[in-house]
């Protein structure tokens, strides 16, 4: 009961056009065998916002990310984008997947990368010009990343990997930006490069969702938050649904109290 | 005889030989790359030995129906809709039951080839079947080549080449990042399916000249063997092209040059070579490089070791390290440091300790990442950050800076 009440309370003004959101996702199940991954899930994400998906490990938030891709066939439940469904709004979508899902000795440079993102205007046949690889030296710019534009992507640390597949979604120019755990296991700087970029783009007006991991930063980082854990825990500003009861309810006993209560602090402060 | 017919000038079946291979080697090379790239290789073995049914089932539709049971092109179409099957059995048994795909590539290729052996034995006791030579389909066989057959083969290899420049991109992208693919919408099963689509069109194609069982092959020897050379995909695709085109035209001129060579085998042998070599040779990726980088490192650290244990006073008993300390002139013969020794000593000391302090700064934290007991710290700080390091530390003590 309490979860419910929790969930009501973290739930703001819902737009007045729902279906307008950058992502809208109803009724979403997904399950792997006979265990759903994700329940039931309904996500408004609020436009010109960053928000974090937050759960614990398991709790089905790269599921859930994948599944409003399309990357991961839902058992039931719809995803519109902007209003429309998915499939029409591919190019306004841009995504970074896990670091982990990549083959790192694929025989491609870092500006190979980049291009992909380009792969839209390029098409099947269109030769890559100057116009392409500036545009795609612009974003690595962006990420801190230019110098190493030459460079097999295996050479690059684990932070700098991750900032080039940003620099592939920037390429992209899409208006809502969906990230798969890009601060896992990044160096500070990477962190702070990536956060830099996000927070421009949010200025710029686009949408960002990050499956987040770090409870410390969620504070610093987002305006929203999403609790999930196989289904909604709570939605809405980090202010109102990312408390030590949301939390609590989100990670039961794998949060130890005084961590809870040190986040709980901190949102007080 | 292996220059003239390097020149094509060994008659009109070689030469037919000789280009047909060359185009073979040429699909197949670029086709393959895409399959090593997507990590799936294997997949075409189960598509080559998946073709036999076909081939024989087709004969005898063609005896039955009252043709010539030998007819390539309705060979290879039968070869090419039993191959067909295979896949989409391949692919059945990875999508809809636990089995991974090395296990299911197993049961597929042995089933059907199985099955296929049991159709040659039932022709050859056919009463026109003894002439057939579908064995020849096994190992390839290009004895009796014709002008239609290497038409077949520059065809078929044309419309791979070209289907591979048209689907390059979409199939680089499926092999690099398919979830990235799927999440812009790219039909991802549909592109592994045209993917292995053109394996199958090169494999039938290339039963005639490399046979079923070797076209595997020619299908993943030749962008192996790229990868040495290149960092980017599609410089793969295109050397693996030239190595497979290379590998057709020299087998089939080798193997016209001396009687009762087996075309096939000998093209499979030659571009085994190219890979041999490349797997010495290559800069960067290529065994003996990666040797000789091992080594200069090696010597690196031990000399870099030697040097500190000089300026500590402690004694040097890995005999690699004083040859190199000797031969570098740091150390006499007797193993006591020279005037040059204690000087390198003395500093190598000193830029440990600058190293130390370097790395317990927060604000030197970028510096602190590039440090690997060998890098001069000359390379990561300017020279005014050194001297404030120096500072920290209480400066050079007795040593010329």
């Amino acid at each position: 009961m309490s979860i419910e009440l929790i969930a009501s309370q973290g739930t703001v003004a819902t737009p007045d056009r729902p279906t307008d959101s950058p992502l809208a996702i109803r009724g979403l199940t997904v399950s792997y065998g006979q265990k759903p991954a994700v329940f039931s899930v309904d996500m408004t994400v609020q436009p010109g916002a960053m928000t974090a998906i937050i759960g614990p490990n398991g709790a089905g938030k790269s599921t859930l990310l994948k599944a409003a891709l399309g990357i991961v066939r839902p058992l039931s439940g719809q995803v519109q984008v902007f209003g429309a469904p998915l499939a029409r709004q591919r190019a306004r979508i841009a995504y970074v997947p896990q670091r982990a899902s990549i083959d790192w000795d694929f025989p491609t440079r870092v500006i190979d990368v980049v291009l992909m993102g380009l792969y839209r205007q390029l098409g099947l046949l269109r030769r890559i010009r100057g116009v392409h690889r500036d545009r795609a030296l612009t974003c690595l710019d962006r990420v801190g990343m230019r110098d190493f534009a030459d460079r097999q992507i295996g050479q690059l640390s684990g932070g700098q990997q991750q900032r080039v597949f940003l620099a592939r979604a920037l390429a992209q120019d899409a208006d809502l930006y969906l990230l798969d755990e890009p601060f896992a296991g990044v160096d500070a700087a990477t962190e702070k490069a990536i956060i830099g970029v996000l927070k421009s783009l949010r200025a710029e007006g686009k949408t960002v969702v990050v499956v987040h991991h770090d409870l410390a930063t969620v504070r610093d980082y987002f305006d929203n938050v999403f609790l999930i854990n196989t289904s909604k825990v709570a939605e809405g500003p980090v202010s109102t649904a990312f408390t030590s009861e949301t939390l609590q309810a989100t990670y039961g006993g794998r949060l130890a109290t005084v961590q809870v209560d040190q986040l709980a602090a901190t949102a007080l402060a | 005889m292996f220059v003239d017919a390097l020149l094509l000038q060994l008659g009109y079946n070689a030469t037919l030989v000789a280009i047909g291979a060359t185009l073979l080697g040429i699909a197949a090379g670029s086709t393959g790359t895409f399959l090593f790239l997507r990590k799936r290789a294997l997949v075409s073995d189960a598509i080559s030995h998946a073709t036999l049914p076909g081939v024989c089932l087709a004969f005898m539709v063609m005896v039955w129906l009252g043709g010539d049971g030998r007819n390539l092109v309705g060979l290879l179409l039968g070869s090419a809709i039993s191959a067909w099957i295979g896949l989409l059995c391949l692919n059945w048994l990875v999508q809809h039951t636990r089995l991974a795909e090395d296990a299911a590539i197993g049961a597929v290729l042995s089933v059907f080839f199985g099955f296929g052996v049991v159709l040659l034995t039932v022709i050859q006791t056919m009463g026109s079947g003894r002439q057939a030579g579908l064995e020849s389909f096994l190992l390839g066989s290009t004895a009796g080549m014709l002008w239609a057959d290497a038409m077949v083969i520059a065809v078929g290899g044309a419309v791979a080449v070209a289907m591979i420049v048209l689907l390059r991109r979409p199939m680089t992208l499926v092999a690099f990042d398919p979830d990235y693919a799927l999440a812009r919408g790219l039909p991802v099963a549909r592109i592994d399916l045209a993917m292995m689509g053109l394996v199958m069109a090169v494999t039938v194609v290339g039963l005639k000249i490399v046979g079923l069982i070797l076209i595997v092959a020619l299908l993943i020897i030749p962008p192996v063997t790229a990868r040495f050379w290149t960092e980017r995909s599609d410089v793969v695709v295109l050397l693996a092209g030239l190595v497979g085109g290379f590998s057709g035209f020299v087998g089939a001129a080798i193997s016209a040059s001396a009687p009762n060579l087996p075309t096939g085998p000998i093209i499979v042998l030659v571009s085994f070579g190219c890979f041999v070599m490349s797997l010495l040779l290559a800069p960067g990726r290529g065994a003996l490089a990666a040797l000789l980088r091992h080594l200069r490192f090696q010597k690196r650290v031990h000399l870099r070791q030697g040097l500190l244990a000089l300026a500590q006073g402690q004694p040097i008993y890995e005999a690699l390290t004083l040859r190199l300390l000797r031969r570098a002139g740091l150390v006499r013969p007797d193993g006591v440091a020279t005037e040059l020794g204690r000087a390198r000593a003395a500093k190598a000391l000193r830029d440990e300790r600058r190293w130390q302090a370097v790395r317990s700064d927060r604000d030197h934290e970028a510096a602190a990442a590039l440090y690997d007991g060998l890098r001069d710290i000359e390379t990561v700080l300017t020279r005014d950050q050194i001297a404030e390091v120096d500072r920290g530390i209480g400066g050079p003590k007795g040593v010329p800076a």
